[in-house]
């Protein structure tokens, strides 16, 4: 291949001998590159590496790295220059567009990775910064492996205008093609505000850091301008309000470290893709000497456990990855194995509200099974509530058309559905907890099971009423109708009667009743009518 | 992640007469109770800023006249009588900035 010397040493080597003269160039090549290489590396320079490390946060490069596999990553569109031609921005160098993009591996696992570098001008999101997102998003979609998006960025490149926001539609459109399809993981290690903030929720899981991670619309800034009120940008948006009290964060964690160790358990769990399944593990039996049914479980139905540690009781090594702990703690969420393979776990929590359902708690189950419905992770409900939480707030919040959705999930969801009922299934709660009204593939109950329309208490005073009110003495025999519906009633025999309950099994029989059912609907497949898709109640 | 196993505080709620032993979040806790509209005062349905108070206390006014301007997110709304009456109070004057269901104007 014949090219014009443009260079002086060029011109210099076509005199010399020819071989010599090609080593010089390629040396001299890659030295220029490595000095390239070198200043796009450095990013915002080390002044503001210096002050990005002051406030407790690594760098974007590090974070990556920390990330995956050692030396898996692979970089991408390093010299990408940014495209801003107002304010003085021509003159202006940003190394990488203050985003680094990449492909790399964890646990052996393929990923591709974008790391938003808040050293390079506040990691502001212009038009090629958002380029290169978008490219390595396509990536992720035509090679099906998940998409890891780190964010850190001060928002949109002001500078760049309508550019910016383009920028930012662009990435959101791929979020939502890419949904159900690629895992999609969004990390919030820094400033995520105004638009920004709609990326990762459109993604599957979000985690944050507690004093790194703040989210939000509009900032404390803003908030005090229109409305005079002060609050700080942690008490507005901050990891902890993000992870408990609005539930838009899935996982909350104290350092960047143990943020990074999450993603990977994360990513031990779930597939490549939705065509895939979670990788299979070596067996494991429960840890039961620690996590035994028998001391963890009251029989009586109004006192409180941890289904927690019933979950651990069932699942392989007791191992339980919780998903959203501290949000609408009500409801337990996570992945588990039995017999090494992936299974969700939606459980009622007794100990916390009693285990009702709610808005919050509705909101956070049905989208986890969703999540499993479409990445073909079975799933396994635990059923243990008292009914919906009574109140005009839930009534004024929605709680029927929250409600339904967890009824909707449940009813479009088409891997492996199994349930099992560990006491109390009253009223619509027992509906919507995945019974075989709404096609659980196995419903197995306890012998301290009480399927029914409602409470016994409740219940009673109802059918009761009018041998209550004229008893010579009403209380006894409230009592007397009570414990008379109770037995009648109050169990799991008549709902199995009826063929509602597949089997009435011993508690300490649940995880071989489990592993036997998953085993048997490995192969499952349920095709729902033809739509473009449904309106679930949002 | 093991979570640290505090002892936890346990409460009473009570659903279909059955009182259940269990712990509350601080979401439950922070919940407001209902209180039912009362047409007689008028709170501020958006966060903002009063440009001009129209009434003065004593007032008697139709429903639908004007009692202030609020300016919000660069509008100025029209603050209106809901009913017929007497303004008693008037708890801003212009100028003042308001957060969303702050008491305006109370009226008999």
């Amino acid at each position: 291949m014949y090219a014009l010397p443009a260079t002086e040493a060029g011109i210099r080597d076509i005199k010399g001998t020819l071989s010599k003269s090609s080593d010089m160039s390629l040396t001299k090549k890659t030295s220029d590159l490595k000095k390239r290489m070198r200043d796009a590396l450095m990013g915002g320079g080390q002044v503001a590496i210096d002050k990005q490390k002051a406030t407790g946060k690594m760098t974007a490069r590090e974070r990556i790295i920390a990330l995956v596999d050692p030396k898996s990553f692979h970089e991408y569109d390093l010299f990408v220059e940014h495209a801003g031609k107002d304010f003085n921005m021509g003159d202006k160098y940003l190394p990488g567009d203050g985003v680094i993009t990449g492909t790399g591996t964890i646990n052996g696992y393929p990923v591709c990775i974008y790391a938003q570098d808040f050293t390079v001008a506040g990691g502001s999101l212009g038009w090629m910064h958002a380029k290169k997102i978008t490219k390595i998003m396509d990536h992720a979609m035509k090679l099906k492996v998940p998409i890891i998006g780190i964010n850190d960025s001060g928002g949109a490149r002001i500078q760049e205008g309508v550019n910016s926001l383009a920028g930012y539609g662009e990435i959101f459109y791929r979020n939502t093609q890419a949904s159900g399809v690629i895992p999609q993981i969004s990390v919030i290690l820094g400033p995520c505000a105004g638009g920004a903030v709609y990326s990762p929720a459109l993604t599957d899981f979000v985690f944050v850091v507690d004093k790194i991670s703040k989210m939000f619309i509009t900032g404390p800034e803003v908030i005090k301008t229109v409305l005079g009120e002060e609050i700080s940008m942690e008490e507005l948006g901050g990891a902890r309000v993000q992870s408990e009290i609005t539930g838009n964060a899935h996982f909350f964690a104290l350092s960047e470290q143990e943020c990074f160790e999450q993603i990977k358990t994360l990513c031990s769990f779930i597939p490549w893709n939705n065509i895939k399944k979670a990788e299979a593990f070596p067996k494991k039996p429960p840890r039961t000497r620690t996590y035994n049914i028998d001391s963890i479980f009251p029989s009586n139905p109004r006192q409180p456990y941890d289904v927690k540690d019933i979950i651990r009781s069932i699942v392989d090594d007791s191992e339980f990855f919780e998903v959203q702990a501290m949000f609408a703690a009500n409801i337990v969420i996570g992945f588990a194995r039995l017999n090494g393979n992936t299974v969700g776990f939606v459980a009622n929590q007794p100990l916390v509200l009693a285990g009702v359902l709610d808005v919050d708690s509705s909101d956070k189950a049905a989208r986890f099974i969703r999540y499993c419905d479409a990445f073909n992770v079975p799933l396994v409900t635990l059923v243990d509530l008292p009914g919906y939480l009574p109140g005009v707030d839930q009534e004024h919040a929605g709680v029927i058309r929250h409600g339904a959705k967890v009824l909707y999930a449940y009813s479009e969801a088409t891997v492996p559905k199994m349930t099992v009922i560990l006491r109390k299934a009253y009223g619509g709660g027992y509906i919507a907890m995945c019974s075989s009204h709404l096609r659980a593939d196995f419903v197995f109950a306890w012998p301290t099971a009480e399927i029914a329309v409602m409470g016994p208490e409740g219940a009673a005073n109802i059918i009761f009423r009018n041998e209550i009110k004229n008893a010579e003495n009403p209380e006894e025999m409230r009592k007397l109708k009570i414990k008379e519906y109770k037995e009648k009633f109050a169990n799991p025999y008549v709902a199995a009667a009826y063929g509602y309950v597949d089997a009435v099994i011993e508690p300490a029989e649940t995880r071989s009743m489990l592993i036997h059912a998953l085993e048997i609907s490995a192969e499952k497949v349920e095709i729902p009518p033809i739509k473009k898709h449904g309106i679930p109640p949002f | 992640m093991e979570e640290n196993k505090e002892t936890p505080v346990f409460k009473t709620i009570i659903i279909d007469n059955i009182k259940y032993k269990t712990t509350l979040t601080k979401k439950f806790m922070a919940r407001k109770s209902y209180e039912p509209i009362n047409f007689n005062k008028v709170y501020s349905f958006i966060p903002g800023t009063v440009r001009k108070v129209f009434v003065k206390e004593g007032a008697k006014v139709k429903k639908g006249t004007q009692l202030l301007e609020l300016e919000a997110m660069k509008m100025v709304n029209n603050i209106t009588a809901p009913v017929d009456g007497i303004v008693t109070k008037i708890n801003v004057k212009s100028g003042d900035l308001v957060s969303k269901s702050v008491l305006l104007v109370e009226m008999n």
